[in-house]
């Protein structure tokens, strides 16, 4: 019994693979409509500011820098990928740290922005333009802090060996989550910012 | 078996060039709103460039020029799924 029932189990680990991966990609597919409606709720109430502030007090040269630093992450997640795939735990350890430190730099830039925006007077119950910006961009920015910690829980892992205990689909998937996290701010950061200056 | 099959991804290479092209697109992007006569252009423009850095993330980053069509079929579902999205959205409002 023991000699059928061990192949029937390497079998289902191996086909659990694929699958696990379409379930990414139809989670990120569903993510993709999730995010579609914050942005097409903020272009609803784009003009609706009831006197208060606007997208005037966007700093696009901030932003701009942000939005930079969040691309270059792909590159580096792709990089770790790439090493990950090599077997080479030195350089994937290096480049998720990388990664996740862009992420940090990127979540602290939004904080600082938010806050100029909170001192500037755009709060969230300051008007309907408030409310859909801090809604559409805050979830943005819980993405990318749900992904920095699922980085850091790769690169702890690295440490102990078991990011390449057969686990390996993990990297690549939370690759697909990080690259998708970017993917929603290069529409944001044109919809948002770009095209309301 | 033949359908389970994907071509091999991209060298680091390749990486470090599509990053290269992301970063002019980006300069373009936040040079364009400053470039008056562009004005009537702007907004198809920042679509287009938008655009190329999300099929060029999604395709090279993300590898999806080289993965299966289910998988392409599935995330492409749900970005394309937006746009009929946008258009409920936007007509229960009375905003298109």
């Amino acid at each position: 019994m023991t000699s059928q029932s061990a192949p029937v189990e390497v079998h289902d680990h191996h086909d659990i693979k694929p699958i696990r991966k379409a379930a990414m990609w139809v989670f990120l597919g569903s993510e993709c409509m999730f995010f579609g409606s914050m942005i097409a709720t903020f272009l609803l109430y784009r003009n609706e500011t009831a006197d208060g502030p606007g997208a005037e007090i966007f700093d696009i040269p901030f932003t701009s820098a942000s939005s930079f630093i969040l691309l270059m992450s792909s590159l580096t997640m792709v990089l770790a990928h790439n090493a990950f795939e090599n077997r080479d735990p030195r350089a994937t350890r290096i480049w998720l740290l990388a990664t996740a430190m862009l992420g940090t730099t990127f979540l602290a830039g939004q904080v600082f922005e938010f806050t100029e925006f909170v001192h500037k007077g755009l709060t969230l119950s300051t008007s309907s333009f408030g409310s859909a910006f801090y809604m559409l961009t805050g979830f943005h920015g819980a993405h990318v802090a749900i992904g920095v910690l699922m980085l850091m829980t790769m690169f702890y892992l690295s440490f102990s060996g078991r990011l390449f205990d057969d686990r390996g689909l993990n990297v690549e998937l939370v690759g697909l989550y990080w690259h998708f996290v970017d993917i929603v701010w290069i529409v944001i950061f044109t919809v948002v910012y770009l095209l309301q200056v | 078996m033949a359908e389970t099959a994907h071509r091999a991804h991209p060298s680091p290479s390749t990486y470090w060039v599509i990053a290269g092209i992301l970063a002019v697109v980006t300069a373009i992007e936040i040079a364009v709103p400053s470039i008056s006569a562009l004005d009537p252009v702007k907004v198809p423009l920042l679509w287009a460039l938008a655009a190329v850095k999300f099929f060029a993330v999604v395709g090279f980053f993300m590898h999806l020029r080289y993965e299966k069509k289910l998988y392409r079929t599935l995330f492409f579902f749900g970005v394309f799924g937006v746009f009929p999205l946008f258009i409920v959205v936007l007509l229960t409002f009375n905003a298109l």
